[in-house]
């Protein structure tokens, strides 16, 4: 389709440096980038001043529920979710059903996202039925264009099984995320351990059941040699692990989220379960620390774990209501807020966008993955046109109305966050206008 | 909370009466929806609305619609919908009380009893029976003495405190009312975080023992003790029982308390459950008048979840 766009005056936010210039994209690519770029009559002028202009953000967790659980997100309504939010890739949690544990299940995934507004990749189980017995077909999945693969929403509980999948991954060159709670410590547990869950009469998940798998993950990582990818962190002793692991060069990355950069554990005693998530949200100095560890570098990445419930199954007592919320539409005013006010937008398209898409390995064309752009490269002449366009300034209210979601377990309906996205362009389409989606 | 003492204080007259029924609440709808297995509680509370010429809807809720499926949020917005006045609801989750009563619209929501967290009519039957006793032994009128006999009293607290409703408002009302109170339990069965609570945690049983002036046992629930928190109810009815050589350490003027059910041999033996110190008998008493009064106070206040 040969459309193109004209990103006037925004400040375009390199890899190292920024500049205040005109993007110009043209039949899916980046055609022209320089001042006072001319537009003719068949091109859509968009505003980007007073924004940024970076690479499109690229999710590395996001739970879109299809297949099996289409009445809570379906892949083309989490794609628009994920547009809104300035994305323009998605990594598709394996915990559908039938699990993503075999070909036949990602192939599927992956023809949905064809048909969604942006590129959806798909994260494979690394158990049989996610049921951290035996190992998956990695293979299978990985000749489809699989990178990473986790049991995400279950750690791999059993040390020796972990190790195999570990070894197996390796021989593929593929990466292996763990979500780190060892359940025999979070005991069925539905909120952060403390005086205030005590008080509360809530089963406690304790920090320590991450910081035990997360030591256990490390030194198993560091011993086989794979790459090792460390799910939703929420502790300050788990970024002390990783700090000390990734100076002796283990190869770790990890991710943290909006919500437990910015969200604690005081608004559990709401007993609203939409603050029910796993791992929970914790006490201040935790989001101080990973505050500090997203500026120092300790966290690679900010990822969503967008989670969507469909309130039949989330409304309910707070012990009994299913983790998880919404994270894909405001991920990137609360990382913005997050990075604070030595953060700068070179760091904020790192962690959103760059980072991401390294990991993953979308920085450049898979023929297996058929269709998809590249994601998170530069801007530059020749590119895949994948960009956000973000308003740092802009005020809005969050209101369940606005939701992009099949679900509406949001935790953010009635606040007001500052920075929005003003447009997406996915593979040089304007999948978002002005804050609309436009596709 | 004075309050609710002396209002249950003069529903407790009620009971002495040969027609033991006043019409406060002639015409007003009372639905006891006990999520969790009860007995006292339940029929306390359905005793009480009665006693206030209630109508009483009783969800049973093994043979309800709970069981087709329907989840309690529409179980209770039903309800709500034939037109009552208030909610009693047992559940075995913490907290679900407060979010029934942002379901509702105007009904008021009585907590029975929520998970681990709160059992607040049991704990203001705890100090009822307690008030009554002191001012018995002072020669002065329970009706009317505020929470000065409370002040400066020794509360030790036994068991099961980390499970424990009951501990948790029992906590809070004897705090309220101006005692000090100690909690021993092994090392499992303790809060695992108590920082900020009002409570000394007891080293030395035998020692928290002796000065106690009121002592309440916990029940000990039996899956507790098969090896998950402690190694065998053996070994904690000999590390933390009341015992009969245990009790022999309480001054003759400490007073005992057991929510019940008792477990006669496991938390408390036998014959200090029948020693005159012991006020289990009373508590059961005691349990329609204070629910009489939380029942006639809530639905003659402003809605909010009362949780003691």
């Amino acid at each position: 389709m040969a459309e193109s766009y004209l990103l006037r005056g925004g400040t375009v936010v390199h890899a190292q440096t920024t500049e205040v210039v005109d993007v110009l994209v043209r039949e899916g690519v980046i055609a022209g980038v320089g001042t006072s770029l001319d537009a003719d009559a068949s091109t859509t002028v968009l505003d980007a001043s007073g924004c940024f202009v970076g690479p499109a953000f690229v999710d590395l967790h996001a739970h879109l529920r299809e297949p099996g659980g289409e009445e809570a997100e379906t892949v083309a309504s989490g794609a628009r979710a994920g547009a809104l939010g300035g994305y323009g890739a998605l990594l598709a949690m394996p915990n559908t059903t039938p699990a993503a544990d075999c070909a036949a299940v990602v192939a599927q995934i992956l023809d949905l996202g064809r048909k969604s507004c942006l590129d959806v990749v798909v994260a494979g189980a690394l158990t049989v039925g996610r049921a951290g017995e035996r190992l998956a077909p990695m293979a299978e999945m990985a000749a489809l264009g699989v990178t990473l693969f986790t049991d995400d929403g279950m750690g791999v509980q059993d040390a020796g099984l972990m190790r195999r999948a570990m070894e197996y991954a390796r021989g593929l060159d593929v990466v292996v995320a763990d979500h780190c709670e060892d359940e025999t410590l979070a005991h069925g547990g539905s909120m952060n351990e403390s005086s205030l869950s005590a008080e509360l009469g809530l089963e406690g998940r304790p920090a320590l059941a991450e910081e035990v798998m997360v030591s256990r993950d490390l030194m198993l990582a560091e011993r086989i040699g794979v790459a090792l990818h460390l799910l939703h962190l929420s502790t300050a002793r788990s970024l002390d692990l990783v700090r000390a692991a990734k100076a002796r060069g283990v190869r770790v990355t990890a991710e943290v989220t909006p919500h437990h950069l910015t969200l604690d554990e005081s608004l559990c005693a709401t007993y609203d379960s939409v603050y029910k998530v796993h791992p929970p949200l914790r006490a201040n100095d935790d989001i101080v620390a990973l505050r500090a560890g997203l500026l120092d570098g300790s966290v690679d990445i900010v990822a969503t774990d967008h989670a969507p419930h469909a309130p039949e199954t989330k409304d309910r007592p707070f012990g009994e209501a299913p983790p998880g919320m919404l994270g894909l539409q405001h991920a990137a005013a609360l990382t913005w807020a997050a990075l604070g006010p030595e953060g700068e937008p070179k760091r904020f398209f790192d962690v959103l966008a760059r980072r991401p898409a390294e990991i993953v390995r979308l920085r450049a064309h898979d023929p297996r993955k058929g269709g998809q752009g590249a994601h998170g490269g530069d801007i530059a002449v020749g590119e895949d046109a994948n960009l956000t366009v973000f308003d740092p300034r802009a005020r809005t209210v969050v209101t369940m109305e606005s939701l992009a979601s099949k679900a509406h377990n949001s935790p953010y309906v009635g606040m007001e966050l500052t920075g929005a996205i003003r447009h997406t362009l996915v593979n040089g389409v304007g999948v978002v206008v002005d804050g609309e989606l436009a596709r | 909370m004075i309050e609710i003492l002396d209002v249950a204080e003069a529903f407790g007259e009620v009971e002495r009466r040969s027609v033991r029924k006043v019409p406060t609440l002639k015409g007003r709808v009372v639905a006891s929806l006990f999520f969790e297995e009860s007995t006292r509680t339940r029929l306390s509370f359905e005793t009480a609305a009665k006693r206030l010429s209630a109508d009483v809807l009783s969800l049973a809720v093994a043979s309800s619609s709970v069981k087709k499926g329907e989840s309690l949020r529409d179980t209770v917005e039903t309800i709500e919908a034939m037109g009552i006045d208030a909610v009693v609801l047992r559940h075995k989750s913490a907290g679900a009380p407060h979010q029934v009563a942002r379901w509702v619209e105007r009904a008021r929501v009585l907590n029975a009893g929520d998970g681990f967290h709160q059992h607040p009519t049991q704990a203001l039957i705890d100090v009822l029976t307690v008030r009554q006793a002191l001012a018995l032994r002072r020669g002065v009128e329970s009706e009317g003495s505020g929470l000065s006999l409370f002040e400066g009293l020794n509360v030790v607290i036994i068991g099961d405190i980390r499970h424990s409703r009951v501990a948790r408002s029992q906590i809070q009302a004897y705090t309220m009312a101006g005692a000090q109170v100690t909690v021993a339990a092994p090392g499992t069965l303790l809060p695992n975080d108590a920082e900020g609570w009002p409570i000394t945690i007891a080293v030395d049983l035998d020692t928290a023992l002796q000065r106690a002036d009121i002592v309440s046992v916990l029940r000990m629930q039996e899956e507790r003790g098969s090896g998950s928190f402690v190694p065998s109810l053996h070994e904690f009815t000999a590390t933390y029982g009341l015992t009969v050589e245990r009790a022999s350490l309480l001054r003759d003027d400490a007073l005992i308390t057991h929510p019940g059910p008792m477990v006669r041999g496991v938390e408390i033996a036998s014959q200090v459950a029948d020693d005159p110190r012991c006020l289990v008998r009373r508590q059961v008493a005691n349990g329609v008048p204070i629910r009489m009064a939380a029942l006639f106070l809530c639905l003659s206040g402003p809605q909010e979840v009362h949780d003691g």
